[in-house]
């Protein structure tokens, strides 16, 4: 168990290297990132400036260097702000969190039981219901649906704001978007993976024993089924995120995504950069812990 | 997980039997009818985007000033030739998402094209060499994983500039690693099949045994998972294109036409709410589709 532990440590590490090589690479294919930074400046100042920000050393070299810098917590100065860029990131992240945890949330509680009800109900009206609603919503782009549910609550009904992040009635929107997006995919892993134990001797053993179909369903069947939910809510994390960045242009949420986005317009680096490799770092820390949580929660392992 | 009850071996060569397969899986496909409804909805499109010069009513850059905000036809104040009403321009909406499916299947097809040839090769090699190749493969696999792949894919378009073989290759190489952990994984639990030993037996080369033997027994999930990303690189492509970064043309694409719509959706609704349904259906269709192929493939479920 604790050399497994130790092994699950090293792979972080190497992945984060390989997270900052493509963080780097950013700005490295970008072509040249001093015209961005002083698009009216001579080429003389900019070869100067080249030259003294070690854009001429090898590449190897200012990766290294990158490395070092992130760190340290530097990710540079952010062309437009012209402010240390990581702070400005890390000041939109608590909006970007809050939206996604509601989101998720509001994700699993609507997920879970209708899932187990699908699985339960195999076949039946309410199951196809679902298999649909899965379908649809599987099928829409996040940003569309936003627009839908702008159109219909702000505009028609004018019960909600339409965008901005002024109260907490401006939430509801983002996050039921950001939800319609997110529920279709745990719906289906609940349903698939309830059905999978649902057959099980154990499950007919404890039937069999006349303990109430509700407590057979919670306590045997849902515990079991908990294992592949746990895994991939944590790799639907990153879906989410991505989801969350559209979710906000939509919305006008001053969170990270909309930071991002707009970065990506002013080709600001440094913000795009800390950005992204925030939004990496988070899931897999995220993924780390999910495995952690799997390491605990499967009993095979547990016991070694 | 028993993983090697995933695909029965099936040879190319086995005459008869693959024949009698193949119509099982085509008789699965034709009982089922939300599989032939998609099926026939993307015909239509498909057929729509390439005929849209000949498809469409009108130049899907032409536009009008006294026709500006004309709403759909069936709608108080639309006009008969404007089926789905006109752009803040008065540009013809229907015309435009017409034109508008050609950019969307290009890159649906192309970037998931791009993906299978990097992943199915990756797949391959790490699940027949294993090893050293194996760690270093699946590592950048776990990196690509670690970053919301809309994110990666925006900060590249960008970076590169927007066009649209751009969007095309960054989509496709954002968007690989699922394929290679499927066909690593069947690799590895067919490798030690009594066909593959025999193969081996008989002289075959590593070469002859990895494409001949191994990788023909993975084409049924390539399928699947192909079907499937061409529409999740459609909903990529939207976004991006949403998002701004989109093909760099004046070209239009559904995810710019409700980008731009996006603005006017208090005073003409119908600019964003098409081109989304346009997306819709042809997402939803191509999941449909892809949904039953895979029941359609499993040989559990026959």
């Amino acid at each position: 168990m604790l050399s497994l532990v130790a092994r699950r440590l090293a792979r972080l590490v190497v992945v984060l290297a390989g997270v900052s090589l493509v963080t780097f690479a950013i700005l490295q294919v970008s072509g040249d990132p001093i015209a961005l930074m002083m698009p009216e400046a001579p080429e003389a100042d900019r070869a100067a400036l080249r030259q003294s920000m070690g854009f001429n050393d090898p590449l190897a070299v200012q990766f290294a260097r990158f490395v070092g810098n992130i760190v340290r917590g530097d990710f540079g100065q952010s062309f437009f702000h012209r402010e240390a860029a990581l702070p400005i990131v890390l000041a939109r992240m608590p909006t970007t969190l809050l939206l996604t945890v509601f989101a998720m949330g509001l994700s699993l509680a609507l997920a879970i039981p209708i899932g187990i009800m699908s699985a339960v109900r195999r076949n039946t009206a309410f199951d196809h219901t679902a298999t649909l609603v899965v379908f649809l919503g599987t099928s829409m782009p996040v940003f569309w649906t936003g627009i839908m549910l702008i159109l219909l609550f702000a505009v028609h009904f004018r019960v909600l704001p339409v965008s901005g992040w002024e109260s907490w009635a401006a939430l509801v929107l983002p996050a039921i978007t950001l939800a319609t997006f997110s529920t279709p995919l745990l719906l289906r892993i609940v349903r698939s993976s309830m059905l999978e134990v649902i057959g099980l001797d154990y499950v007919r053993t404890a039937r069999a024993k006349g303990v109430s179909e509700w407590f057979v369903i919670c306590r045997h069947a849902l515990t079991n089924a908990a294992l592949p939910l746990v895994t991939v809510a944590g790799l639907q994390f990153g879906l989410l995120l991505g989801g969350a960045i559209i979710t906000e242009t939509v919305f006008a949420v001053p969170g990270l995504g909309r930071l991002i986005v707009g970065a990506i317009r002013q080709l600001d680096f440094p913000i795009v950069q800390a950005g992204v490799f925030v939004l990496a770092l988070i899931v897999v820390l995220v993924n780390f812990t999910v495995d952690m949580l799997y390491l605990y929660l499967n009993p095979q392992i547990r016991v070694r | 997980m028993a993983i090697g009850t995933l695909a029965p071996p099936m040879n190319a060569a086995a005459g008869p039997a693959f024949a009698e397969e193949r119509s099982r899986v085509w008789r699965k496909l034709l009982r089922n009818p939300a599989a032939i409804a998609g099926a026939l909805v993307l015909l239509v499109i498909v057929g729509a985007a390439v005929f849209a010069p000949y498809v469409a009513p009108h130049e899907p850059t032409r536009q009008s000033l006294i026709r500006r905000f004309t709403p759909p036809v069936w709608t108080a104040g639309g006009k008969p030739g404007y089926v789905l009403g006109t752009d803040q321009v008065g540009r013809d909406i229907l015309s435009r998402m017409i034109h508008g499916a050609r950019v969307s299947l290009l890159v649906g097809v192309a970037a998931v094209a791009v993906s299978l040839v990097v992943g199915v090769t990756l797949g391959l090699l790490s699940g027949f060499l294993r090893g050293r190749v194996d760690t270093v493969i699946m590592t950048v696999v776990d990196v690509t994983l670690s970053f919301p792949q809309l994110l990666l894919a925006l900060a590249f378009v960008a970076a590169l500039g927007p066009s649209l073989l751009t969007i095309i290759m960054v989509l496709g190489l954002t968007g690989w690693e699922r394929y290679t952990r499927v066909v690593r994984a069947e690799v590895l639990a067919l490798r030690e099949k009594d066909f593959v030993e025999a193969a081996r037996a008989i002289g075959a080369s590593p070469a002859r045994t990895l494409l001949r033997h191994l990788l023909p027994n993975t084409f049924s999930s390539i399928i699947v998972m192909s079907t499937l990303q061409v529409a999740q690189a459609i909903l990529q492509e939207a976004a991006l294109s949403f998002l701004g970064v989109g093909t760099g043309s004046a070209y239009p694409t559904w995810g710019q036409m409700i980008s731009l719509g996006r603005d006017f959706v208090t005073v003409a609704w119908w600019l964003p709410t098409f081109p989304g349904l346009a997306i819709l259906l042809t997402v939803l269709s191509i999941n449909l589709v892809g949904d039953r192929l895979r029941d359609a493939l499993d040989p559990r479920t026959s």
